[in-house]
C-alpha cells in the first residue's frame, strides 16, 4: 500500500526536488561515514554493465608508503582512469546520512487540533607498506603489464599475470608487503580472468597538484560482473572493517545477492538528549544491529531518488557531479534559457528548475565484515524497487509553556509514558543502559514519573489578575 | 483411498505458509499482506476457472502452493504484477502440457516469463533468506517433510543439491579458494528452497530414475555456468525453465510411469 501512496504523491508532484519539505522532520544533524574510524567509502555508478568505481583515499601517513592493489575486470586504458574531488564523495556521503530530525509539540492549549498522540511511531583498498623498490623485470614473473600511466598524484599500472606466485614475487620485488594468505586470493582472481590495478603516490606530481590530501581515484569499465572485490582487504585487517558503498544507479535499489540485506533500524523516537550524541549514538546502535545480525548481513541506510530528500542532509548532487561520480547516462547539463515570449502575450516570468530530475537512484549500503563473516566478495544486483528508506532517529520536543487548560494538564500528564517510551526505544537501540538513560532525561528536566507530573493549578488562580 | 495427511502437498502448504510468516515477521523487504491475498485468489480464481473449462473438479492445493512460491520468491515493484503472476502460473498448468502433465512447474513459469516480458517490473531476490545455518536447517527440514511424503520422487532435490555441491566445492578448488566460500554459497536460503520446493515438483521432472539424475545434471551445469559466467542472478529459474521444456524428450528415452498425486484426479 506504502508503494500506491508514494507513486500517487509523485504524479501529484509534489516532490519538488532539492527543497526540504519539513514532512519527515527538520533536519538536526548526520551521521557521516567519518564516524567509522577508517571505513571504506567507495561510490558505483553503474548502467547497461557500464561502471564506474569511485574510491575514497583517507590515507594517513607516508605518502611514500601508499600503495593499492585492486583486481579490476578488464584492462583499463589511460582514459578510464581519472582521480576527481573528495568533495564529491564528502556531498555523497553527507547526502545519504542516517539523520536526526526533530518536532516541536503544539501548544496544546491553544491547537484546536489538539490529540493525544502519546507515542507517535514515531573495497576495502589494500594499503600496503612499500620496502623498497627495484627494476622491473614482470616477464620473468610471468606477469605482463598491459598499460602504465600517471594520473593526477598516481603511477598507475595495470597487470594481467598468469600464475599467482609470479605475480606475487612481482609484488614483492615492486616493494608490496603482502599479508599473509594473498597468494591464493591472487591466484582466485587471476582465474576468473581480472586484472590488477595498481596506484602509488607519485611525489612529484603530488607536490604539483597542491593538494595536501590523496584526492579519490576513479575507473570506467564495461563488464557484466556487478560485485565489490573486499577479500584482499579482509587479508590484512584485524577484526572488523567498516565499508559503506554508495550506489548510483538507473532504476532502483542496489542488494547484495550473496548476503542478506538488513534495513537499519529506523523512524525511532528517541529522548531530546541524544541530539548532542548523535554520532555517539549512531555508532552504538549500528554495533548493536550488526552484532544482532550476527554481522552476516549488508546493512540499507539510504535509498532515494537523487532528486529529492525529505529531510535533506545535504542538497541532492547536481546532475554535473553526479555524471562526474559515473552516471553517464545523465545526459550532461545544458545552459538553460527561459522561453522567448510570443509577440503580444503578456510577458509571464515562469520560473525555472536548476536542472531536470536526475534520472538516478541512489542506495547507501553499510558492511561490517572481516574475512570469516564474509568470505566472499559483494555480489551485488540493480533492483526495481524504488521505494523511499532512510535511517531517521526523531526527538519530540515537548510544549514549554502555560499547560493549565484541560488539554494542557491532560499532555502534561501522558509525557512520563512518553518519555518512558523514548529511554526504552534508545536502550533497545543502542544497548545502552536503561536506568543511565532515564538519569539523563531526568537531569534535561524531562517528566519521567507519573509523581514528578505538577498538580494541576487551582482554577480560581486564573481568575482574578493582581497587580 | 489416501488418507490426506499422506499427501505431500499439505507438507508444502505448511512449509510455504511458515516461510511467508517467518519473512513477514522477521525479515525487511518481506511481502506485504496485500502480495499474498493478490496471489492466492488469482490463482484459486484462475484454477476454478479453468477446471469449469476442462471439466475437471476444483482442487485448491495446487493453486495454493503455486502462489505461496510466488509470495516467496517474486519481488515486484507495483501490486498488479501479482495477480498477473499468478494468473500465468495457473494458465501455464492448462495450456502448456505434454502427455499426462504440464510442462513447468507453475511458479517457475510465471518468474521465468514475468523476468523476460517485465524486467522493469519484476526481480527475483537471491540473497533475501541471508546463508546462515539455521535458516539453512529450517529450509531443510521443512524440505524433508515434504519431500519423505512424495513417493518414487523424493530424491531430484538431493540430486539438484549433491550436483550444485559437487560444483561449488570443485570450483573452489580450482581456484584455491577456502572452503568457507562454497560452504557459504551452499548455506543460501533461496537456493535451498529452490531445491527443495521448485525443482522437487514431481509433476514437471522425468519420470525414470536415470532421467532424473541428467535433468538435475543439466539444470545444475546450466545454471552454474549463467551465474559464474554470465553473472545471471536468477540463473536457477531459467535454467530449471529450459530443462521443463525438454523434459518430455527425457521422458522418451527413458520411460517409466508418471508421477500422480496420491487422490485420483485428472488436473493437478
Amino acid at each position: 500500500m506504502k508503494k500506491l501512496t508514494a507513486l500517487a504523491l509523485g504524479a501529484l508532484g509534489i516532490f519538488a526536488h532539492g527543497q526540504a519539505q519539513a514532512f519527515c522532520g527538520f533536519f538536526v544533524s548526520k551521521a557521516g561515514a567519518d564516524l567509522f574510524n577508517q571505513a571504506s567509502k567507495v561510490v558505483m555508478a553503474r548502467a547497461d554493465d557500464r561502471t564506474v568505481i569511485t574510491m575514497a583515499n583517507d590515507f594517513q601517513g607516508d605518502l611514500k608508503e601508499f600503495a593499492i592493489v585492486i583486481p579490476v575486470p578488464e584492462v583499463l586504458e589511460e582514459g578510464q582512469v581519472n582521480v576527481t574531488e573528495n568533495r564529491l564523495v564528502e556531498h555523497i556521503d553527507a547526502y545519504t546520512a542516517p539523520r536526526l530530525v526533530e518536532y516541536f509539540d503544539p501548544d496544546p492549549c491553544t491547537d484546536r487540533l489538539y490529540q493525544l498522540k502519546a507515542l507517535r511511531g514515531g573495497p576495502q583498498m589494500m594499503a600496503m607498506e612499500m620496502m623498497s623498490s627495484a627494476p622491473m623485470q614482470a616477464e620473468d614473473y610471468g606477469v605482463t603489464i598491459e598499460a602504465e600511466y600517471t594520473v593526477g598524484e598516481y603511477d598507475i599500472v595495470i597487470l594481467s599475470a598468469e600464475e599467482s606466485d609470479g605475480l606475487l614475487g612481482y609484488l614483492n620485488q615492486e616493494g608490496y608487503k603482502l599479508p599473509k594468505g594473498a597468494e591464493k586470493t591472487l591466484g582466485s582472481y587471476i582465474k576468473q580472468d581480472m586484472k590488477f590495478f595498481l596506484a602509488k603516490v607519485n611525489l612529484e606530481e603530488q607536490a604539483k597538484s597542491g593538494y595536501t590530501y590523496l584526492r579519490p581515484l576513479q575507473v570506467a569499465f564495461e563488464s557484466e560482473k556487478f560485485m565489490l572485490p573486499i577479500r584482499l582487504g579482509t587479508l590484512n585487517a584485524k577484526g572488523d572493517q567498516d565499508l559503506i558503498l554508495y550506489t548510483l544507479t538507473r532504476q532502483g535499489r542496489v542488494e547484495t545477492t550473496n548476503y542478506r540485506t538488513v534495513k537499519i533500524p529506523s523512524d525511532t523516537n528517541i529522548p531530546v538528549y541524544v541530539k548532542d550524541e548523535f554520532g555517539e549514538f549512531y555508532k552504538a546502535m549500528f554495533d548493536t544491529a550488526a552484532e544482532k545480525e550476527q554481522k552476516k548481513v549488508t546493512f540499507l541506510e539510504y535509498a532515494w531518488n537523487m532528486s529529492w530528500c525529505d529531510p535533506c542532509a545535504a542538497d541532492p548532487l547536481p546532475n554535473k557531479d553526479l555524471r562526474t561520480l559515473g552516471a553517464w547516462w545523465i545526459e550532461a547539463p545544458k545552459e538553460l534559457t527561459a522561453p522567448k515570449p510570443l509577440p503580444g502575450a503578456q510577458q509571464r516570468i515562469m520560473p525555472m528548475p536548476p536542472q531536470a530530475p536526475a534520472n538516478a537512484y541512489v542506495t547507501r549500503l553499510h558492511v561490517r565484515y572481516n574475512a570469516e563473516t564474509f568470505p566472499e566478495d559483494l555480489i551485488l544486483q540493480e533492483t526495481v524497487d524504488n521505494s523511499n528508506f532512510q535511517g531517521r532517529y526523531v526527538l519530540n520536543h515537548t510544549f514549554e509553556g502555560n499547560l493549565s487548560c484541560k488539554a494542557g494538564q491532560e499532555y502534561l500528564a501522558s509525557l512520563p509514558q512518553r518519555h518512558e517510551k523514548e529511554a526504552q526505544n534508545l536502550a533497545q537501540l543502542t544497548g545502552w543502559d536503561i536506568n543511565d538513560i532515564r538519569q539523563k532525561m531526568k537531569d534535561n528536566g524531562r517528566l519521567m514519573d507519573k509523581g514528578d507530573v505538577p498538580p494541576p493549578t487551582p482554577w480560581w488562580k486564573d481568575i482574578w489578575t493582581k497587580d | 483411498m489416501i488418507s490426506p495427511p499422506n499427501d505431500p502437498r499439505y507438507f508444502q502448504i505448511i512449509s510455504l505458509s511458515a516461510f511467508v510468516a517467518a519473512q513477514m515477521i522477521w525479515f525487511d523487504f518481506a511481502p506485504e499482506l496485500a502480495v499474498l491475498a493478490l496471489n492466492m485468489a488469482a490463482a484459486l480464481v484462475t484454477q476454478w476457472i479453468a477446471c469449469r473449462i476442462v471439466g475437471a473438479g476444483f482442487d485448491y492445493r495446487s493453486p495454493l502452493i503455486t502462489s505461496l512460491s510466488l509470495t516467496i520468491l517474486l519481488k515486484a515493484s507495483a501490486l498488479w504484477v501479482y495477480p498477473l503472476a499468478a494468473i500465468l502460473a495457473i494458465t501455464s498448468k492448462f495450456t502448456l502440457r505434454s502427455g499426462s502433465s504440464h510442462i513447468f512447474n507453475p511458479a517457475n513459469f510465471a518468474i521465468v516469463a514475468l523476468l523476460l516480458a517485465l524486467s522493469d517490473y519484476v526481480w527475483v531476490a537471491p540473497g533475501q533468506w541471508g546463508a546462515t545455518m539455521l535458516t539453512a536447517l529450517m529450509i531443510i527440514g521443512f524440505g524433508l517433510s515434504v519431500l519423505t511424503h512424495v513417493k518414487g520422487r523424493f530424491d531430484m532435490g538431493f540430486l539438484f543439491l549433491g550436483i550444485w555441491s559437487a560444483l561449488a566445492f570443485i570450483r573452489a578448488l580450482w581456484l584455491g579458494d577456502p572452503m568457507d566460500i562454497p560452504a557459504h554459497q551452499l548455506q543460501n536460503g533461496a537456493l535451498l528452497i529452490f531445491a527443495f520446493f521448485m525443482i522437487s515438483d514431481p509433476k514437471t521432472i522425468p519420470a525414470h530414475f536415470h532421467g532424473r539424475i541428467v535433468f538435475a545434471l543439466s539444470v545444475a551445469l546450466f545454471a552454474f555456468t549463467l551465474t559464474h559466467v554470465f553473472q545471471v542472478r536468477e540463473a536457477l529459474f531459467y535454467a530449471l525453465a529450459a530443462l521443463c521444456l525438454m523434459r518430455p524428450l527425457f521422458d522418451m528415452i527413458w520411460r517409466a510411469t508418471p508421477y500422480n498425486w496420491p487422490q485420483k484426479e485428472k488436473l493437478s
